[in-house]
């Protein structure tokens, strides 16, 4: 077995979550398969990040810095980290399944003419994987034949990497040509909420809210009051209530905070795949024999439009307390 | 604008997947089979550029057995000219599809490949990446609006915490997330008109290219059911259990 090599993603020049994750989940194979867990932080102006990556129990950090990486784009990221899997004598190359991590992973497989395994969420000591299909339906045991293999892991399968070492950082030099892509402009969701996939409280409207604007006024108080992130199924995203990246489910994120509150959410399997390993999952629905209150530990039947109000007010008087 | 789109039959996104007690597969007894929602959006998305231009070729493919020729004539009854199935008996990982349309992006060179962000069955959202690094092409994953400028493509794609803008100039590849459209359904006259467009056959075998999986899937089985947990009969019970008993709030 070679090495093993982590793509280190980085937002807002910071690791999110997703990322220590995947440095787990890398740390974690090698000590199954042998080899080193190496990091790959690329950018421009990256020192600081590598740096941090560095503390992260990894054998070593690879940083690519380099002007034309200032903004990701998929075609020369992937011809980076193609060449350092066969620079290094990588055996396995992973990220966490993220946007980031969803769009570059496949364009690297496929440069170096190997398979992946998307949305891992197990890496088995016989060398095989464990992945959702059919939207969670099904669990598969896969294996990826070849020399090299690809995976992206799920953000919320493997816990996140701790602090716990200093590794040497090697800056390494690679060759770009000119990309054909240019990066015109990122609009970031304001929000002064937690990132859904790092919330501790969670709490999804699906259809039974009606409306983008009994979202806002009556969801988005039980959001603030709790100081959690607020999610959506696709069916209240496909009516037009919220924006996509809300949704959460097997074509959206998928989260597994502390606490889950999903309301007016019927409970279609694409839903549950992005939020059933919540440690906790409360269900409020009118409708008692809703799907969702088979995976809820906590379920409450009633008109959601005069239980999420009383909620807000029992969460403040708690919470002033 | 020649655009290619791909088209994969896959199970009703509203079918109940079982898996078979065996764990070999799933069973397709009584599902019912469609156009993979996002490859749906792709081809509806397409037909909105074509309209738009006044002028250009919307060609399908899709990939495996004949009967994926039904969600062909579908797609030709939303309005696409013409289709190609490949066809192929043998499982495929994503890089075998890839390699396999690379092969008909070679002979029908389209200024643009439409593809579903992933299918519904696999739940890979590989190819389009791949087909991408095969061709050298750049790619745009994960639309929300596809705009064409004077030389260029201008793709809005849906990433983590907002909305990224890049371009390129063509041949792309752009991969459709959920808002990008809302595709139509076929008219009558659409469905009549769908009977007499072409459906070419082409076997995989005289592609030439090696399609051997390098993906095995060994076995499958349900998820983890999850303990039922209890009802409560009110708010004030919720909030109580909630602090006292599970300690999260």
């Amino acid at each position: 077995m070679g090495n093993i090599l982590v793509f280190a993603e980085h937002q807002k020049g910071k690791f999110p979550k997703t990322t220590l994750v995947a440095l787990q989940a890398g740390k974690e194979a090698a000590q199954k398969f042998g080899g080193s867990c190496l990091a790959a932080v690329l950018g421009a102006e990256i020192d600081g990040l590598a740096q941090e990556a560095a503390k992260y129990g990894v054998a070593k950090v690879l940083a690519v810095s380099n002007p034309a990486l200032a903004h990701y784009l998929a075609d020369s990221y992937a011809a980076v980290l193609s060449q350092l899997v066969t620079a290094y004598d990588i055996s396995l190359l992973l990220a966490t399944s993220t946007a980031v991590g969803k769009d570059l992973l496949p364009r690297v497989a496929a440069r170096l003419g190997v398979a992946m395994a998307s949305d891992v969420v197990a890496i088995n000591t016989d060398g095989t994987f464990k992945r959702p299909m059919y939207a969670g339906n099904v669990i598969a045991t896969v294996s990826l034949t070849g020399p090299i293999k690809v995976i992206s892991v799920r953000g919320t399968a493997f816990d996140a990497a701790q602090p716990d070492g200093q590794a040497p950082i090697e800056r390494v030099r690679v060759e770009l040509k000119e990309t054909k892509m240019e990066f015109v402009e990122f609009n970031e969701t304001k929000s002064d909420r937690p990132t859904l996939t790092e919330a501790r409280i969670v709490v999804s409207g699906g259809r039974g809210l009606k409306s983008g604007e009994n979202f806002t006024t009556y969801l988005e108080p039980l959001v603030d009051a709790l100081g959690a992130a607020m999610g959506a199924s696709r069916a209240a995203v496909d009516a037009g209530f919220v924006p996509n990246d809300l949704q959460v489910g097997q074509t959206g994120k998928v989260v597994a905070p502390e606490l889950y509150f999903a309301i007016g959410i019927s409970g279609a399997i694409q839903h549950l795949a992005g939020m059933k390993d919540s440690k906790v999952i409360v269900a409020i629905n009118k409708d008692p024999e809703a799907p969702i209150f088979n995976v809820a530990d906590y379920g409450l039947v009633a008109d959601l439009f005069k239980a999420v109000p009383e909620l807000t007010e029992e969460i403040k008087k708690l919470k002033g307390e | 604008m020649k655009i290619l789109v791909t088209v994969k039959r896959v199970p009703d996104p509203e079918t109940t997947i079982r898996v078979k007690p065996d764990g070999s597969g799933i069973v397709t007894d009584n599902i019912k089979y469609v156009i993979n929602p996002f490859d749906e959006i792709a081809i509806e998305e397409a037909l909105r550029i074509k309209e738009k231009q006044g002028q250009g070729e919307v060609v399908l493919v899709s990939i495996g057995a004949k009967v994926a020729s039904e969600q062909l004539r579908t797609g030709l009854a939303m309005g696409a000219d013409r289709a190609i199935l490949v066809l192929c008996d043998q499982e495929l990982d994503s890089l075998g599809v890839a390699r396999i349309l690379a092969k008909i992006v070679e002979k029908e060179a389209p200024d643009l490949v439409l593809m579903g962000k992933q299918a519904i069955d696999d739940d890979a959202n590989q190819a389009g990446q791949m087909l991408a690094a095969l061709l050298n092409w750049p790619q745009a994953t994960f639309a929300s609006k596809v705009e064409f400028m004077d030389n260029y493509v201008q793709v809005v794609r849906e990433v983590d915490g907002g909305l990224e803008t890049v371009r390129f100039p063509l041949p792309g590849i752009i991969t459709t997330d959920l808002r990008l459209n809302e595709p139509r359904y076929a008219s009558l006259p659409g469905i009549m008109k769908a009977r007499k467009k072409e459906i070419r056959e082409i076997a995989v075998a005289e592609l030439g290219i090696d399609t051997t999986p390098l993906l095995t899937v060994h076995k499958m089985d349900p998820p983890a059911k999850k303990a039922a947990g209890k009802k409560v009969e009110s708010v004030q019970e919720l909030v109580h259990l909630l602090h006292t008993e599970a300690k999260v709030i």
